[in-house]
């Protein structure tokens, strides 16, 4: 009599983990993926600011044609991203492609002095900064959900539910290297 | 512990704190009720006025904090850096942006109330502005938005109004009978004097009482806590540790911070160090062990 109790008892015990676990591991996924559209809200925001800004130094700089084509290439490379990784990518062309932009503009005192440039020129570092503080709690929360699909006994279930680790968004190389600028 | 642990000990806290209140409230008035020949009534009506009360403070207590804090609301267009720094800081913690608020006095310090992060207000002076540059600033920030994730808020508001007020009129209570007392020396006035001294007495008894409690309530622990967690936050420790050293140095006294609300400032705001009722007040850890601290992070 006392041995199927205890069998039905520990049958209990383990739905009752498998249930918690899982419900668990679905709100780090809800998290990781809230903290995603944190950082995507602050991507558009960035790169609807982008036309505006050509067209300003477009004003000023007409000639400075490859400047202006890295940047709206990066722009629409980063607007198409699906992924984390593909857009962190994206993301650090286009930093690289600005800073070059902002560096040329550094010859033109007359754009550097206008309102509208300097506006755009605030609004965007204060985007990025955005944008470093939504990476970092999205990376935090990437960290928390792959910890928790990775250890042990969690490994086995988070497996066999089809959980998958989340990619981290980086800053990759090119978003460190110096920018080289072409006077041409 | 992790903040999840955090948030709930400190919701706990705030219960108890209420329970306790209303308790002693109808205690004492029913053991006064007992002394003077009275009945079973003066407590029962004692518990609900203090019910009453407690239900109040926990909706009212960050306006009244707000309000004897001489502390006016700021929008985003009158200083539009201050708030891009709250904002950015925000986003890091995963927090709704709270509002901000500014008391307008050239003493640097800052505080948060509110009773939860929807609900959150950071406080800061003009001198914390003025004083402190980018770096320093976004470590007070971090500070305080660490206190409104974990819920510090509630806990500390509602001190303020349960026990803060008890503290500050025990207070002021005292110093204005033995004003009194040093006037009336003549003697013509027995009875009103024999009065004046009961009152004191038992301000004096219920002054460190309340001190007690408020350190009950609000531990060292939870500044070391908002201090770590907030360098988490802007990944730079340096900033909070030079802003503390800055608060702290600084020689002006902040004049709408009193006994009630100081426990609320990331630095202790009543500048007084030699008195006794300022010590006794005190929840601020030292400020050299909290920069040291930061330092060694």
């Amino acid at each position: 009599m006392i041995i199927p109790i205890v069998i039905i008892a520990i049958i209990v015990i383990i739905g009752i983990w498998v249930w918690a676990l899982y419900n668990g591991l679905v709100r780090g996924r809800v998290r990781v993926q809230e903290a995603w559209s944190g950082i995507d809200v602050q991507l558009k925001r960035r790169s609807s600011l982008v036309p505006n800004l050509v067209e300003t130094v477009k004003g000023y700089a007409a000639h400075e044609k490859e400047v202006f084509e890295n940047v709206t290439k990066a722009r629409s490379a980063l607007m198409s991203a699906g992924d984390a990784r593909s857009a962190a990518e994206a993301n650090n062309q286009l930093t690289a492609a600005l800073k070059t932009l902002f560096a040329v503009a550094e010859n033109y005192p007359q754009l550097r002095a206008s309102e509208n440039f300097m506006q755009l020129q605030k609004e965007l570092s204060d985007i990025e900064e955005k944008i470093a503080y939504s990476r970092q709690f999205y990376n935090t929360n990437v960290m928390d959900f792959n910890t928790k699909i990775k250890v042990f006994p969690n490994v086995l279930l988070a497996n066999s539910f089809g959980f998958k680790p989340a990619d981290f968004f980086a800053a990759t190389e090119s978003e460190r290297a110096d920018v080289r600028v072409s006077f041409k | 512990m992790s903040i999840y642990s955090e948030i709930s000990a400190n919701q706990r806290r705030t219960w108890l704190l209420m329970a306790l209140f209303i308790i002693m409230v109808a205690a004492v008035v029913e053991v006064a009720a007992w002394l003077l020949g009275g009945g079973y009534e003066a407590g029962v009506i004692a518990l609900i006025a203090s019910a009453l009360f407690v239900v109040f403070s926990y909706y009212a207590s960050s306006s009244i904090v707000l309000n004897i804090s001489r502390a006016t609301e700021v929008k985003h267009d009158e200083n539009p850096d201050l708030y891009h720094i709250v904002e950015n800081l925000c986003i890091g913690a995963g927090l709704p942006t709270p509002k901000i608020y500014i008391i307008d006095d050239t003493a640097p310090n800052a505080f948060a109330t509110g009773r939860d992060p929807q609900r959150a207000v950071v406080v800061v002076t003009k001198g914390l502005l003025q004083k402190l540059d980018k770096l320093e600033l976004e470590g007070v920030i971090a500070h305080e938005l660490s206190h409104i994730r974990n819920y510090d808020i509630r806990v500390m508001t509602i001190t303020v109004v349960l026990i803060g007020l008890v503290a500050l009129i025990a207070d002021v209570t005292l110093r204005l009978t033995w004003f009194g007392a040093g006037r009336r020396r003549g003697g013509d006035r027995g009875a009103g004097a024999a009065i004046m001294l009961a009152i004191a007495l038992i301000a004096l008894i219920l002054a460190p009482i309340a001190a007690q409690l408020i350190h009950l309530a609000i531990s060292r622990r939870r500044e070391y806590l908002a201090d770590a967690s907030g360098a988490l936050l802007t990944r730079y420790p340096e900033g909070l540790a030079r802003a503390l050293e800055k608060i702290s140095t600084d020689k002006e006294p902040l004049e709408a911070a009193n006994k009630a609300t100081a426990h609320l400032y990331i630095v202790n705001p009543l500048k007084d160090r030699g008195s006794f009722m300022n010590n006794l007040f005190s929840t601020h850890p030292p400020i050299q062990e909290r920069v040291q601290r930061l330092r060694a992070m």
